[in-house]
């Protein structure tokens, strides 16, 4: 029995209306998740940019080296976590439980080198004399937007490692399914989507010249 | 749930997509160094990265191979929500034009 099929029929074997999506609750809910913190993300890059266009002097401190080449590298490595996701889901979906660890361990060491990349960015920057509500360069409300959208991001990474790590032990043992991999996969896929939009609006519209 | 099926290449099915992403991060930097102005920059760079952005959606997310009524039902909705925050752009523009944090 699949397991949109159990979700149709319940626990007690009593045949509930069929979803509408045709898809298990459990991702139904994640979706349902992504679009709201989606929307969340959306709130906060706006806010950004009422600011940035609301202040005559907004800083562009990111110089190619090191920022944006660091950028360039932290970007390669999160899509490229998001296809060892995609190989996680799809052996956990054919029962390969060694492949499907491998896959996401893969997927975890990615997140916590990108998670150190943008670490070292934000030491980078403080050593500077960025801070939430000052900087060098002008507009002090800078460091707080920068941090906020940022720090967020990164933080949804490390969320994002943490589940990872806890479905991928629950998967070997068994106590959770394929399922549960699909889920966390699409978080996981969601993290990358909000960073390729923070790239261009956070670092490359404040690139130093 | 049972193991009903072999596993794939499915790294080697979205190399391609893989790539594309890759190559439009690639792009939105170099643009970012031609010289635009902000106003035709921003355009452009968030052009691509909604590319982007619904590539990973529709592909790494898989929703085109849900039914449509599940893109119906969360797609409108978020863009929705997010051009209803455009109202923020005026309110801002017009502010610089106040300069409100001039000293």
């Amino acid at each position: 029995m699949s397991e949109s099929q159990v979700t149709m029929h319940g626990a007690g074997g009593s045949t509930m209306e069929e979803s509408p999506y045709g898809i298990p609750s459990r991702k139904l809910t994640m979706w349902l998740f992504i679009i709201s913190d989606a929307v969340t993300f959306g709130a906060l890059l706006f806010g950004y940019g009422y600011l940035r266009t609301a202040s005559s002097d907004w800083p562009a401190p990111f110089r190619f080296n090191p920022s944006i080449l660091n950028v360039m590298f932290m970007t390669f490595i999160l899509l490229t976590s998001s296809l060892t996701m995609l190989g996680a889901v799809d052996a956990a979906k054919a029962g390969d439980k060694a492949k499907a660890r491998r896959f996401l361990w893969s997927t975890m060491l990615l997140g916590v080198i990108f998670a150190g990349l943008h670490i070292r960015e934000w030491i980078g920057l403080i050593d500077e004399g960025v801070s939430l509500f000052q900087n060098p360069w002008g507009s002090p409300l800078f460091g707080a937007t920068f941090f906020s959208i940022t720090g967020l991001h990164l933080l949804h990474v490390t969320g994002g490692v943490v589940a990872i790590a806890v479905v991928s032990r629950g998967f070997s043992r068994g106590s959770l399914t394929a399922g549960h991999v699909e889920a966390t996969g699409l978080y996981w896929h969601f993290v990358d989507l909000v960073w390729m939009f923070v790239v261009p609006l956070i670092y490359l519209l404040n690139i130093a010249r | 749930m049972a193991a009903s099926k072999k596993s794939g290449n499915v790294i080697v099915k979205y190399l391609p997509v893989y790539f594309v992403l890759l190559g439009i991060a690639g792009l939105e930097i170099v643009l970012a160094y031609q010289g635009f102005s902000p106003g035709p920059l921003i355009a452009i760079l968030l052009a691509l990265a909604i590319c982007g952005g619904a590539l990973a959606v529709m592909y790494f997310m898989h929703l085109n191979e849900e039914r449509r009524s599940l893109f119906l039902t969360l797609i409108p909705a978020v863009i929705f929500v997010l051009m209803m925050m455009n109202m923020l752009w005026s309110d801002s523009l017009r502010l610089l034009h106040m300069r409100p944090f001039a000293h």
